[in-house]
């Protein structure tokens, strides 16, 4: 059951509960912080953080270098292919 | 809007009650006060119990009637982009429209609940009056009757409509040939996803707005550049998956759409990507889809660009001679699928 | 959209594929072909099928459909409980769309609430948590399905439910747990498959240490994968670079959302509201040790198990059905003698016909063609 889609912190709800604003592709809902804020920390902490969204909760903070490197291996498989070409 | 009434069975501060429809002085208050006024035409001002329509003025646009019904229901009854009143008299426009069609006359019989804010139904027979000025047609008979509260959702709307279809235009979803191009006239889905977020279950929060609009328009200036169209139809309820699949269907042909070809709004793809939903499944209610012989398709999407109800008009799929009935999808990633259709409604799913 | 339209890249997914191709051409691949790769995932099924990556594979490459998708796998003796539950007048009974069209012996949940039932769709347990707050002369259960991505937005819901006071909210409880299964099924010996597409959601919960004894005890290659094509391909073409240079390893080709340790906050949050039960029923593959998780005793008040007394007897599937030779690879969902006759996506008979990420289903309403 894992649908999850990446959205970005845009705004904090209400701190109290947790409950922030996160957007995917114009979209708004509201999502809970409670498996990605590090215990005691300031949710505002988070604005800016791209996080996996799944049944309303955040549940993971994306690691944009490690994308980063993902598709930079990708491009190099393609240099490769260039070459060999 | 003329001045406020004062009558408490029409001001604006009262609620629908059984009263209402009961055929006496109360429901010819109403019936005056609101429909009349705002759908102001001669037939109905005569309050006959049935329109009479000139049969030379029909004549005068054609040689065949188009005659259509379709009943309304939506919750919640105003949205952004429209309301019940709107999708009555745009749905039954479109419906005429797509057979060639000039939509001329319209029927208006409404089903009100009890309990159902008087202002709240002064705004929808405006706006649905709005909506008939602007497809250029005619209200000219109805009928209103009232069910006890929880017996109805707010209001219904039953809409039939009578048009005229020009000499020489043959529009028929078996015409569509091998070859032919599949056309839509812009972004997939804003109806549906609009609903989806004004109903507030989800708790999305989004730009939405209905695409809400009538379309003839469109498609007399599409008929009067390439009158060679093959196939036309609204795509409403079930999307424009629904609509292909009947064109291959009613042909015996498949068809190919191409997944990188298709418009949708960032916005509603963000609902789809949250939901799992599919845009070609979602509701339009200003979209059609056509066929057309492949020579005349770009010329078709280049003059359909040139209207505001085709700004983003484009191919987005080709005929092909079979298997019959079936429709392909040639996904981003170069692999071809069949497209999929839901078995009933949607459901926002999370697996 | 970041960090989703990069990776759906055609011209990169093509150079991937002819990678892919290569890999199988190998001398080593090609005198153990066919090559079967199991994804687990019902959400890689989903992709797999939603891009029509099976066809731009080399046909010697063959990917098993496995078991992870909760719909598919529910017991209809739960669905069954569910609507019993749902028929008791002061109820209000919230689920995931997901398990709307889930047949139980009878009916299903939507047939349920067009007979009168007050059963609600919510897309996050927070929503039926809200539902409750608002009416309290009702009791309010929501239903819980789903794999360890899901466990931790329940556990949460329900720590909220007690911190709030909410008296009136109740968990039904289906939550289940892929490692068991895997391991029961990698100790079948009619399984036939030579490598893993590692579950992407459930592991950015659990991390990586838990596939560990796949690849150190069954020596299968794992690779813990995202959900779109380019993932996916990618993580095919990790998986196959093990098998040709004889290792098996757990990787994680999912990194920019998947962490070593997973994540320990839900982890947390699991372990202190669910505790393991003995054994669970999956539908097609039978009971399964370890494989589900109830409330623990500190909040037997919000057990819906409890609170309705629940007696389900145990339906099975009628016998002709051919879901678990489907799901261990034996057979392809076309060969099942009930695929599109007896059992379609709109009358399922068997678990893979039930959701769109059942194998069945999605080849029901992807491929029908290649199995006319």
């Amino acid at each position: 059951m894992c649908l999850g889609i990446p959205g970005e912190i845009v705004a904090i709800d209400d701190a109290a509960t947790l409950t922030a604003v996160v957007e995917v592709s114009g979209v708004r809902r509201r999502v809970n912080l409670a498996c990605v804020l590090p215990t005691g920390a300031d949710p505002a902490s988070l604005l800016g953080y791209w996080v996996l969204v799944h049944v309303g909760f955040a549940m993971s903070l994306i690691d944009a270098e490690e994308a980063h490197q993902t598709l930079r291996l990708l491009a190099e498989l393609e240099a490769f292919a260039d070459e060999v070409r | 809007m003329k001045t406020e009434s004062t009558d408490a069975n029409t001001s604006d501060q009262g609620l629908i009650t059984l009263a209402h429809g009961a055929g006496g002085r109360v429901m010819r208050q109403l019936i005056e006060s609101i429909c009349v006024e705002a759908f102001n035409n001669p037939a109905l001002a005569l309050l006959e119990d049935q329109a009479r329509l000139d049969m030379a003025e029909i004549a005068a646009h054609g040689d065949r009637l188009a005659f259509t019904t379709d009943s309304y229901v939506v919750d919640p009854l105003e949205f952004p982009g429209g309301d019940i009143g709107t999708l009555a008299v745009n749905g039954t426009v479109n419906d005429l429209a797509v057979s060639g069609a000039r939509p001329l006359y319209l029927s208006c019989a409404l089903i009100l609940e009890e309990g159902l804010e008087i202002s709240r139904l002064r705004r929808i027979m405006a706006s649905m009056s709005d909506a008939a000025g602007v497809a250029g047609v005619s209200i000219v008979t109805g009928d209103t009757k009232v069910v006890p509260r929880g017996k109805g959702d707010g209001m219904f709307i039953n809409t039939s409509g009578i048009g005229v279809i020009p000499q020489g235009v043959e529009l028929a979803a078996s015409r569509c040939q091998p070859g032919d191009c599949v056309i839509v006239n812009g972004t997939l889905g804003d109806h549906g996803a609009a609903i989806l977020q004004a109903r507030g279950d989800l708790a999305l929060e989004a730009d939405l707005v209905s695409d809400c609009q009538p379309l003839h328009g469109l498609i007399a200036r599409m008929l009067a550049v390439c009158p060679q169209v093959h196939a036309l139809r609204d795509a409403t309820r079930g999307g424009v998956a629904g609509v292909v699949y009947e064109f291959a269907e009613a042909s015996g042909r498949a068809i190919r759409l191409f997944e990188d070809q298709l418009p949708v709004r960032p916005s509603v793809r963000g609902v789809c990507e949250i939901l799992g939903l599919d845009a070609l499944h979602f509701a339009n209610e200003g979209k059609l889809v056509a066929v057309v012989p492949r020579e005349a398709a770009d010329s078709m999407v280049a003059v359909m660009r040139e209207h505001p109800a085709g700004r983003d008009a484009c191919i987005i799929g080709e005929v092909l001679d079979g298997p019959a009935g079936s429709v392909q999808i040639s996904t981003l990633m170069g692999g071809v699928r069949l497209l999929d259709l839901p078995i009933g409604e949607q459901l926002p799913r999370i697996c | 959209m970041k960090f989703v339209d990069e990776f759906r890249d055609p011209a990169l997914a093509k150079q991937l594929l002819t990678r892919i191709a290569q890999r199988m051409a190998s001398p080593v691949l090609q005198a153990r072909a066919p090559i079967r790769i199991m994804e687990v995932c019902g959400g890689h099924t989903h992709s797999i099928f939603r891009y029509g990556l099976e066809a731009l594979l080399p046909q010697t490459l063959e990917l098993i459909h496995g078991p992870g998708c909760p719909v598919c796998v529910l017991p209809r003796e739960h669905v069954d409980d569910c609507l019993a539950i749902a028929a008791q007048p002061d109820v209000i009974f919230t689920t995931f769309g997901d398990a709307m069209r889930v047949p139980g012996s009878r009916q299903t949940l939507q047939q349920a609430r067009a007979g009168g039932a007050d059963i609600r769709m919510v897309y996050s347990p927070l929503d039926a948590l809200q539902i409750a707050r608002e009416n309290p002369q009702r009791r309010v259960v929501f239903f819980g399905l789903g794999f360890e991505t899901t466990m931790p937005a329940t556990a949460l819901t329900v720590q909220q439910a007690v911190g709030k006071q909410v008296d009136n909210f109740f968990l039904l409880c289906h939550h289940i747990t892929i490692v068991p299964t895997l391991k029961a099924l990698l100790d079948d010996e009619d399984v036939c498959v030579d490598a893993f597409i590692g579950p992407g959601h459930v592991s950015m919960v659990i991390g990586l240490e838990p596939y560990g004894f796949i690849a150190e005890q069954y020596r299968k290659p794992f690779i813990i994968s995202g959900f779109e094509p380019l993932d996916i391909l990618q993580s095919i073409l990790m998986l196959l670079d093990q098998l040709v240079e004889g290792r098996a390893e757990v990787g994680n080709q999912y990194s920019r959302v998947v962490h070593e340790q997973g994540n320990i906050q839900a982890q947390q949050a699991v372990a202190e509201v669910f505790e393991l039960r003995e054994r669970s029923a999956w539908r097609g593959l039978g009971e399964i040790d370890q494989s589900g998780v109830r409330l623990r005793t500190r909040y037997a008040a919000l057990d819906a198990e409890r609170e309705f007394a629940l007696r389900s007897t145990r339906v099975d599937d009628p016998a002709e059905c051919r879901c678990g030779e489907v799901l261990k690879g034996q057979l392809q969902p076309q060969q099942c003698p009930l695929f599109g006759s007896g059992c379609t996506p709109a009358q399922p008979m068997g678990a893979l016909m039930v959701s769109s990420e059942g194998a069945c289903a999605a080849c029901f309403q992807y491929q029908r063609n290649d199995s006319q």
